[in-house]
């Protein structure tokens, strides 16, 4: 039983990241931008909420340091990508490339440092029941927060009026534009909340997964996020599924080691990129024929006047 | 105030031309205060960046060797990018022609095998660069994956074989536990060009690349095709031209390239199989062929400047502390600066004032 209620634990901390990445990504391609730097912006995150909390001992400024710093990095995109009409895949695999750059240029300091990672809620009595107790009443707060975020994002695009505008701005961005609707700006918002994300799921990583920094520690879980939105054909609920799989996918791939199954660990450690094209492969198959991709997802919008 | 677009009526040839300088200027000046904020003198910085290396012939050499899979790489991204087909996955195809090359080097090790053994580890290279970036080309055209995802994730992949081979099965056995095959066989090594020097024979087949594409997209059909199908899809549809054959052609001719650019670099300037070949040739080849404006020639000065920017990294961190994540940032930077000049082509910036009436109507 302890092994089991261990490896839940381990799976939501391993999807956590994942889940908080993809939601700002789908608000993103909702609004028809696909903005490629999630990688970029979540390593920078990465970088500076670990420097924020190790200066200052607070896990919460480091979280918002993180947050703060994607934003910062998806304005650098939506300045590009929106203001100057700048293809959106060259504009976001450059996010990625430069902050790759500054995250070990931030984070340079920082290396060999170690702080206390974010809290584990617990709360008498609830968390004590055996099994489900940890699992239900036993998190960190990024996990409350991922599930309270998706949740959020789910009743803004479906049940009110600004996500049903976010969404016309993503299928049609003329008909929204000849409705009056600022096009530009609401996507730049969206983009920012992508950011804010993306910034967030970096932070996780040092904040509460590991406890310190090392660079290049998002390790491609950008890009997997990426897919994730894909996976989810744009949907928020089916979002939470894929993110929970592929952080099982990820444990499955560290216990396998623990419990000395004789396949080499680089094969095992492949296992979630793998999964990820052959879940590519298989979700756009089933869907050829009627694509379920915002309409105007990657198009470049210049309004005239 | 607000900056507006506005569509040019033709494409200004004037600024493709000089966009790729405003973008270097642009650069440059961001980097004096990137310089200035990590409290290094900007003009000895710059100065170790992009001077310092033009000045002696052991750095000249250096500039050539690290341009050569860089512009190899460049060239077959270019020919993806000109034919709307995005493959960002060349660094998991340089790795895996790396690997299927050495894979040779080390089954002949000591074996006397004869001068058949680089070539044949060339040609295995490039087919197994051109196969492994056939991977997402066929995802993307048989079923609709996004092959930007698909072609990335195989780096990983590739990265973590890479791994495992030099970790377990390829293990130099004398090599004190080190991650890394043995010193290859001089039969499996790429040959200098100036004896006791850093210049080496892929240099020149860099060179012959970068020709051949020149041929390829300036006198044949098929670089026609491909121009036309990335620039206007639908004409290219009513001329009959065959997009998705295309996207396989490009995938597998820019696979072949990072593959054949990837056991060059092991059996020439590394000399042996390890983790850490390549300093991210892969995604530096990205900003190569933008620099370059998707052209061979282009791509081919672009490579040497990038080239001199890594050259430059290393000495400025030799000489004055200065991190070697600063190349990255530049590099980034630098792409940014690239894509946002080329708007200039497009498009003429206008600072729009809002009407008077209104605002004093809002005040």
């Amino acid at each position: 039983m302890e092994l089991v209620e261990a490896i839940i634990l381990s799976v939501l901390a391993a999807s956590t990241p994942l889940l908080i990445a993809a939601t700002g990504e789908l608000v993103t391609e909702r609004s028809g931008v696909l903005n490629l730097g999630v990688e970029g912006m979540m390593i920078v995150g990465a970088a500076c909420g670990f420097g924020g909390a190790w200066l200052t001992g607070s896990i919460f400024i480091g979280a918002l340091l993180g947050m703060v710093a994607g934003t910062l990095m998806s304005l650098i995109f939506a300045l590009m990508a929106l203001g100057l009409a700048v293809n959106q895949v060259a504009t976001g695999l450059a996010l990625t490339i430069l902050g790759v750059g500054l995250s070990g240029l931030i984070g340079a300091g920082f290396v060999g440092e170690r702080i206390t990672p974010a809290m584990h809620l617990y709360i008498p009595g609830l968390t004590d029941i055996p099994l489900i107790g940890r699992v239900l009443f036993g998190e960190d707060a990024f996990v409350y927060f991922s599930l309270a975020l998706i949740i959020g994002v789910w009743w803004f695009l479906y049940r009110t009026r600004a996500g049903l505008i976010l969404r016309a701005c993503g299928d049609n961005h003329v008909s929204a534009h000849a409705l009056g609707y600022p096009v530009l700006r609401i996507r730049t918002l969206a983009v920012m909340f992508g950011g804010a994300c993306a910034g967030l799921a970096g932070a996780y990583l040092p904040l509460a997964y590991t406890p310190f920094f090392i660079p290049g520690m998002t390790a491609g879980r950008g890009w997997i996020a990426l897919a994730l939105v894909v996976f989810a054909s744009w949907r928020p609920g089916r979002l939470v599924l894929g993110a929970y799989l592929f952080g099982a996918v990820t444990i499955l791939q560290l216990h396998a080691q623990g419990w000395g199954v004789g396949i080499p660990s680089q094969f095992m450690s492949a296992l979630p990129y793998l999964a990820t094209v052959i879940v590519l492969v298989l979700l756009s198959r089933a869907r050829t024929g009627g694509s379920t991709a915002p309409a105007a997802l990657g198009t470049v919008f210049v309004p005239d006047r | 105030m607000q900056l507006v677009l506005e569509k040019r009526a033709e494409r200004s040839n004037t600024i493709a031309l000089v966009s790729p300088l405003i973008a270097i200027g642009l650069t440059i000046v961001t980097m004096t205060i990137l310089f200035l904020i990590l409290g290094k003198n900007p003009l000895l910085a710059l100065h170790a960046y992009f001077i310092a290396p033009l000045t002696d012939s052991y750095s000249l050499q250096e500039i050539a060797v690290k341009a050569t899979p860089l512009v190899m790489i460049a060239i077959g991204l270019s020919l993806c990018y000109l034919a709307n087909a995005w493959n960002i996955g060349a660094e998991g195809q340089f790795l895996i022609g790396a690997v299927a090359g050495s894979w040779i080097a080390v089954k002949t090790q000591g074996t006397d095998a004869g001068a058949w053994v680089l070539p044949a580890m060339l040609v295995l290279a490039a087919a197994a660069g051109a196969l492994y970036a056939l991977i997402p080309a066929i995802c993307k055209v048989k079923f609709g994956a996004s092959e930007i995802l698909t072609s990335l994730m195989l780096v990983y992949v590739a990265d973590l074989f890479l791994d495992y081979l030099v970790r377990g099965p390829w293990r130099d056995p004398n090599g004190f536990n080190f991650p890394t095959t043995a010193e290859f066989d001089p039969v499996a090594t790429v040959p200098l060009l100036i004896e006791g020097g850093r210049l080496h024979l892929g240099s020149i087949i860099a060179l012959l690349v970068v020709a051949a594409a020149a041929i390829l997209l300036g006198r044949t059909i098929k670089g026609f095709e491909i121009r036309v199908v990335g620039a206007a899809p639908r004409a290219a549809r009513f001329g009959g031209f065959n997009a998705n054959q295309l996207i396989i052609l490009t995938f597998a001719v820019s696979g072949a390239l990072a593959g054949l650019a990837g056991i060059i670099e092991v059996a020439g300037p590394v000399g042996h199989l390890q983790p850490g070949i390549s300093p991210g040739y892969g995604f530096t080849a990205i900003i190569v062929a933008f620099l370059g404006r998707l052209n061979p020639i282009g791509i081919l000065i672009a490579g040497l400047f990038l080239a001199l920017t890594f050259i430059g990294g290393e000495q400025a961190q030799i000489a004055m502390k200065i991190p070697l994540d600063v190349t990255k940032v530049f590099q980034g930077i630098l792409l940014f600066y690239v894509l946002a000049c080329d708007s200039l082509i497009l498009y003429r910036f206008k600072l729009v004032f809002p009407n008077r009436q209104v605002a004093r109507g809002a005040g």
